[in-house]
């Protein structure tokens, strides 16, 4: 099970800069956790990617960074909320490949792939959740 | 406020250090920059080094390698670092029309011998234009 390990961060996604925040804090709790250094790029970049979804979908919302445990490895737990307009086809979204256009490109389907843990909660004018979790090996 | 990120020229090429995490603002100023750079200078090739950067940010080099098209340049990316290869691989992602080198000096040497393909052609001026189409 995933418990919080003590440390967490809130940081709110309203403009550009912002994500760029979002991005080294995951950076600073990657390090902290002892990523590798291909998996704290791994985490960074789809942490950035979900920070500009927020941001540009969700119209601004929260992230949340945080130290986890599941008792054998520690890792950094990333979620990112928004109260905009949800996604409505949940499998499209997430279907391999697919992408607006906008950030990255590299769709939530690309974030997911780069992580260990994905968690994606929407309900259509309510808002969009999405955590993750990238674990030390 | 948007960072801007210096643009250097060497001979009829243009260097970009990226030594900062970009925001998409400073990102869309470099593509603007970059295009005024070349329109006016009529650079032949432009490197980006990436070797500060630690995340992927993919989209923008195949942006500014398609404006560079548009003026008869050439693109190359220097200095990858092997996390963000890994990661750019992981996502099965293409830079589209962007050239990769290990360094600035193999990114350079491509630039010139794709200049050389091209036969001296960007060597605007009546002999350099008539030595072209031999």
């Amino acid at each position: 099970m995933t418990t919080a390990s003590g440390q967490a961060d809130e940081l709110a996604i309203g403009n550009d800069g912002d994500v760029v925040r979002v991005r080294q804090l995951v950076r600073t709790y990657a390090t902290q956790a002892k990523l590798s250094l291909v998996d704290q790029t791994k985490l960074v970049t789809a942490t950035s990617e979900l920070a500009r979804n927020t941001l540009v979908y969700g119209g601004g919302g929260v992230a949340t960074v945080e130290m986890v445990t599941d008792g054998r490895r520690s890792g950094v737990r990333a979620s990112f909320q928004d109260e905009g307009p949800g996604i409505p086809d949940m499998t499209l979204a997430l279907a391999d490949g697919w992408s607006s256009g906008k950030g990255l490109g590299l769709g939530l389907s690309g974030a997911k792939r780069l992580v260990d843990d994905f968690d994606l909660d929407t309900e259509v004018g309510r808002g969009t959740r999405v955590t993750v979790v990238k674990w030390s090996r | 406020m948007t960072e801007r990120v210096p643009i250097l020229s060497i001979g009829d090429v243009l260097l970009v250090s990226i030594q900062i995490d970009l925001q998409d603002q400073s990102a869309i100023a470099l593509q603007e920059d970059l295009a005024e750079k070349i329109s006016a200078t009529g650079a032949s090739g432009v490197v980006i080094d990436i070797s500060a950067v630690d995340s992927f940010i993919g989209r923008m080099f195949a942006t500014i390698a398609s404006i560079s098209r548009l003026f008869d340049a050439d693109t190359v990316v220097v200095g990858m670092r092997p996390a963000v290869a890994i990661t750019l691989v992981e996502l099965g992602l293409s830079l589209g029309e962007v050239r990769t080198a290990l360094d600035l000096e193999r990114g350079m040497s491509i630039l010139r011998s794709a200049r050389e393909r091209r036969g001296g052609l960007r060597h605007d001026g009546p002999s350099g234009s008539v030595a072209a189409f031999r």
